[in-house]
């Protein structure tokens, strides 16, 4: 335990599963479609933005009102947000049908319970301690322990598909004029329109944030055998002697 | 892995194809029916934009209102984009303070009619204090006051064939450009839905779409044409430019921009 955040007892028992593969058809598929249209999403979030680099709290704002910060981006007034809007919105649908797919599928296959969902002797001070002393010293985790996902992987990843997500997708919504006709609560818990695009930007940028996070771990870990296990499914474990 | 489960694996998956495929057809035949197709279906961008009109129009309630706003919320600034038309005819009616101006109704309606900004303004009025909203990322709350599109649409009597409104300005730009904007008759009929005459007081600032501007609150900003001189219900609108349904969409922007 002093070493790593890693559980003997659990490698054991999930071993027998993982062996075989490491990710499910579904999340490998859903995992790459998802990599796609988050791409799309914020090159074309970038190109949305070009139009009007300015930020504000409330209800409204722009021209010839005060801003709460101000981007040193170049303002490209015409011919970029359209298609980046088209895109904008062709990769959020993507992005949340197939959000969709992956969280049902993870709730009814028990993914999320499983394997990430973090087990009871994970949750301690000191276990944390362990994986975030990992983290800081860049260790390698060993083949074994990547056939699972660390108490630090568990949390992250459970607090961007039902927090963050949810958090990005609803700040968008609440820009819409339309639903917040429907639902006028939508915009008003964000407190204002402005506020919901301010907010959207935010957690886009933290998302951003957590795929540069994601990819460093990724290449931390040994990138060439991470991808060939989101690819292939199977991890290089698999292929280890007995 | 036996070869039986593989056969079952490969029938299964087969038959959830063809369910799925047999249920897309139906459902784009529904769609096209109850008018859930947008003009701007076609191209790479037409499976989300039919998915958000279509989504938007079987889940929101017709009749739901944009928010409105008190009149201590009304913004001190209105940002606006673009200049007046340099149009010669627009030109001669500001000069004359839109004495000779008319508005003319064409179409698919019984009676076409033209209507002078003293008839509009003798229509009943409504006045919403909204937030108009720019794709672009601003917004600002103002006080809009017109005739609500509805009455007008009531005073020539709608045929049933119609199924959109088209909104002609005056030529933009420079150098001068013919626009055009259509929405569908949900839109047309909504109460919000005005041709406004008033922001902020009785009178339509010249920047803002004098003399008289449609105003959709609903919708993005770019849907409220402004400048108007003619509004024509119409069955398609495949006939007017590319087809699309706007000046905008031909842009790449949404023809259905209540997003």
């Amino acid at each position: 335990m002093a070493e790593s955040s890693y559980l003997p007892g659990l490698a054991i028992q999930n071993s027998e599963v993982l062996d075989s593969s490491r990710h499910s058809v579904l999340v490998r598929v859903t995992h790459w479609i998802h990599a796609l249209s988050f791409f799309a999403l914020v090159v074309s979030g970038i190109a949305i933005l070009l139009a009007h680099t300015r930020f504000y709290w409330g209800e409204t704002g722009g021209e010839g009102a005060p801003s709460l910060f101000d981007l040193p981006l170049p303002l490209h007034r015409a011919n970029v947000s359209g298609w980046g809007r088209s895109l904008h919105f062709l990769s959020a649908w993507i992005c949340v049908l197939n959000g969709f797919v992956y969280a049902v599928s993870g709730i009814v296959s028990q993914h999320f319970r499983k394997d990430l969902l973090p087990v009871r002797a994970a949750v301690s001070w000191s276990s944390i301690a362990s994986a975030v002393s990992d983290h800081l010293r860049l260790r390698r985790p060993t083949e074994e322990e990547s056939l699972t996902y660390n108490i630090l992987q568990r949390l992250a990843y459970l607090a961007v598909v039902f927090l963050v997500f949810p958090l990005v997708i609803l700040t968008g919504l609440a820009m819409s004029p339309a639903i917040t006709s429907a639902v006028p609560t939508l915009v008003s818990i964000f407190g204002g329109q402005q506020s919901a695009r301010t907010i959207h930007f935010f957690i886009a940028n933290f998302l951003v944030l957590f795929l540069l996070v994601h990819i460093a771990m990724v290449c931390l870990a040994g990138f060439t055998k991470r991808v060939r296990a989101m690819i292939t499914g199977y991890s290089a474990a698999r292929r280890s002697p007995k | 892995m036996s070869d039986s489960l593989t056969r079952r694996k490969l029938i299964t998956t087969g038959l959830v194809a063809a369910a799925g495929a047999s249920s897309l057809g139906v459902a784009a035949a529904l769609a096209s029916r109850y008018g859930l197709i947008p003009p701007n279906h076609r191209g790479i961008f037409g499976p989300s934009e039919t998915l958000t009109y279509a989504a938007q129009r079987v889940l929101i309630p017709r009749h739901s209102l944009a928010r409105e706003f008190n009149r201590s919320e009304i913004s001190k600034f209105a940002p606006v984009v673009g200049e007046p038309p340099k149009d010669e005819t627009y030109q001669r009616l500001l000069a004359g303070a839109f004495a000779e101006w008319r508005l003319t109704v064409d179409g698919l309606v019984a009676r076409p009619s033209s209507f002078s900004l003293e008839e509009l303004k003798r229509f009943p009025s409504r006045s919403q204090i909204t937030n108009h909203v720019c794709e672009q990322g601003w917004s600002f709350i103002a006080e809009w006051i017109g005739v609500p599109a509805s009455h007008i649409l009531n005073v020539v009597g709608v045929l049933p064939r119609a199924r959109y409104v088209i909104a002609f300005p005056f030529a933009n730009g420079d150098p001068p450009q013919s626009w055009w904007e259509s929405i569908d008759m949900v839109d047309a009929w909504h109460p919000q839905t005005l041709l406004a005459y008033g922001m902020n007081g009785p009178e339509l600032p010249i920047r803002h779409g004098a003399p008289v501007r449609l105003k959709m609150p609903g919708q993005l900003g770019y849907k409220s044409v402004k400048y108007l001189y003619r509004i024509t219900v119409t069955e398609t609108v495949k006939n007017i430019g590319q087809g699309l349904g706007g000046a905008n969409v031909e842009d790449g922007y949404s023809w259905y921009a209540g997003i």
